[in-house]
């Protein structure tokens, strides 16, 4: 293991435990106040955790324990790209790249051949001479990731990265990313699910300051156990109380589906009077039909719901209602004249909808 | 044209409308504003006798005066600078318990009146003083010397540089100083490479109105440090007891302390911007 952390951060009702490979990225994703940067925070040394340790190849960053130890940010080792590139606005980006050699005790020729280095693998050695000022958001998002990786950290911290990019300079420095992360033990904590798929290796889904969810990218998205996970692979999400294979909301809707057997908690929930566990449903808006009457027959989940939003999905429409979405043709739409504030029927094959034990 | 965005920055000489909300009785107001401190000085230029101006301004005891003002300016500038930073970056960066009592008492200067502040000076580091005495006993004896005036002139001015640090600190944030550490930058090379350069407009500001106060200082010098020329009699004190003996020569030196205040604004104005402000501003 590269790095292993386990902190519980009181203010701020983190709790995690994680350990990540050497070589290997690993991205963190969840709700906003979820905890993520919490987590980037304290091992890079810029927030103490009120009890756990972290062990990075080897050598304690911190141990809140009885034996108390606490490595300052600048010995740690561990390299921090945030959304904001904050590139130091009083040097060039050559002196900026060149900081931390600098720091690490390169004479001033030197580090500056490093940091011209890098400036080569992050594809933009012209810029060497510019003020920070001068540059676009994804330049400045380039010079501070040659800046990053300039220090040789052992460990990379990437907090929403592409996050302040626009829509033309993401991809680049996606890109990019998958190549300089290559074989480079990452944090990466991300809001878009196309980082995860393209960058990590494996994933980790936080919410209210704790890890629900762990694994594989694609086994995560493939078969989303959190609500949050499902909403990422964009799928409907109904959560409520587990009965058998149906979930009972909040409001009284009945969910029916196929329940999934990957991952059922040791003794089975179906067990009748068994005390309610908390269940997920979860179906693509694509297996979702929408009627102006309810249909008869077949085992088929319908919800009475109101229209909220119409907006184009590709070559389909995406038919909104709350938190439910349904993916329908222009046609369709047009032949049942769906409008915003309309009463429909959002129909769903029982056989399409994925039930989990939350 | 609607949607159109105006532009952020209006360019510097064009004329452009733009509404402004303010409303004219604000402006009116505003002129007499401006009047009450331009018309005396105005008034004062015209009391200037200028055929003997020269004689005046360079006779010794306007000489030694202004000279002692300079020097002792200068150097309590330079430790208010000294002492002001660290207190602004204590003041600004970390927390403590009786945090804000300790602001508030550090700026007592700027409230209480000079003359106040020479006493205190003087029943802590005259002769008979809580300090004093000791230093005393070790044949040091600081009132009413040279020394002296720089003491009262640091206490004045002090709290200038670090009220103007401070917000400057706390507005620059402590994230450039997280990513240098990030970047194993020790805490010393924090300060030296990107606090300090990224805050120098705050800090060049605070130390322009320190300097300028110093400059300025009367009643705490006179009390703690006495009138004696060359020693202790600094340009105001100088001033004052002209205007007594001889009101030509305390007007001329008026204009003078003038001079090498407009002189020092605009220095100061001339300095290029903040290099963090024009990268908040963006391109």
């Amino acid at each position: 293991m590269a790095l292993e952390l386990t902190a519980r951060i009181d203010h701020r009702d983190v709790e995690v435990a994680l350990t990540l490979a050497s070589g290997e990225t690993l991205a963190i994703m969840g709700p906003n106040g979820a905890g993520k940067s919490s987590v980037l925070a304290a091992l890079a040394g810029l927030l103490r955790p009120d009890t756990g340790s972290a062990v990075l190849n080897g050598r304690e960053l911190f141990n809140a324990g009885p034996r108390r130890n606490w490595v300052p940010p600048h010995q740690r080792g561990t390299g921090m790209l945030a959304q904001d590139p904050l590139l130091f606005p009083h040097l060039s980006v050559l002196d900026n790249v060149a900081f931390g050699p600098r720091n690490a005790g390169a004479g001033r020729s030197s580090a500056r051949a490093t940091a011209q280095h890098w400036l080569e693998e992050v594809g933009v050695p012209e810029l060497a001479d510019r003020r920070p000022a001068q540059l676009s958001g994804g330049q400045a998002q380039r010079v501070a990731m040659a800046r990053a990786l300039a220090t040789d950290p052992q460990l990379l911290l990437l907090d929403e990265p592409m996050a302040a990019l626009d829509i033309h300079s993401a991809p680049l420095l996606r890109r990019l990313l998958k190549r300089v992360l290559a074989g480079r033990s990452t944090i990466m904590v991300t809001h878009d699910v196309l980082d995860a798929l393209v960058l990590a290796d494996r994933i980790i889904v936080m919410d209210r300051g704790r890890i629900v969810e762990e694994g594989p990218t694609a086994a995560v998205l493939g078969h989303p156990r959190s609500p949050f996970a499902a909403s990422l692979a964009g799928l409907n999400v109904m959560m409520g109380a587990l009965r058998g294979a149906s979930v009972l909301t909040g409001d009284g809707v009945t969910v029916t589906g196929r329940l999934a057997d990957a991952g059922t908690p040791d003794g089975d929930p179906c067990v009748a009077g068994a005390p309610a566990v908390a269940g997920v449903a979860a179906f693509s808006p694509s297996a979702v039909s929408v009627f102006l009457a309810p249909p008869q027959g077949s085992p088929r989940n319908c919800f009475a719901l109101a229209v909220t939003e119409l907006e184009p999905h590709g070559d389909l429409i995406r038919v909104r209602s709350g938190r439910l979405a349904a993916d329908v043709t222009p046609a369709a739409v047009a032949e049942l004249g769906l409008v915003p504030g309309m009463d429909v029927f959002f129909v769903v094959k029982a056989t399409e909808v994925s039930i989990y034990p939350a | 044209m609607p949607g159109s965005v105006p532009p952020k920055v209006a360019v510097r000489g064009s004329n452009r409308w733009e509404y402004t909300a303010v409303p004219r009785w604000v402006f009116a107001l505003a002129v007499i504003g401006a009047a009450f401190i331009l018309v005396p000085l105005i008034g004062m230029t015209v009391k200037v006798n200028w055929a003997n101006f020269f004689t005046l301004i360079t006779s010794d005891s306007s000489r030694a005066a202004l000279w002692l003002s300079l020097k002792t300016a200068g150097i309590s500038t330079a430790l208010c600078i000294i002492m002001g930073v660290p207190l602004a970056m204590v003041l600004a960066r970390s927390h403590f318990y009786g945090q804000r009592l300790l602001r508030s008492l550090i700026l007592l200067p700027l409230v209480v009146p000079p003359v106040v502040g020479g006493l205190a000076l003087l029943y802590t580091f005259g002769r008979q003083g809580l300090l004093g005495k000791a230093m005393d006993f070790f044949g040091i004896n600081i009132a009413f010397s040279t020394t002296a005036v720089i003491m009262a002139q640091t206490f004045v001015a002090l709290p200038f540089l670090v009220l103007s640090l401070e917000g400057t600190l706390r507005t620059a944030g402590q994230r450039y100083e997280a990513v240098a550490a990030t970047l194993g930058a020790k805490p010393t090379a924090v300060l030296t490479q990107i606090t300090l350069p990224l805050v120098w407009p705050g800090l060049l500001s605070g130390a322009v109105l320190s300097f300028a106060r110093s400059l300025g200082e009367f009643g705490a010098t006179l009390t703690f440090a006495g009138s004696l020329q060359g020693v202790t009699r600094t340009l105001p004190l100088e001033i004052y007891l002209q205007q007594e003996l001889d009101p030509d020569a305390a007007v001329a030196l008026s204009l003078v302390l003038i001079v090498v205040a407009i002189v020092v604004v605009a220095l100061t104005y001339r300095m290029p911007r903040s290099t963090l402000r024009t990268q908040l501003a963006g391109p």
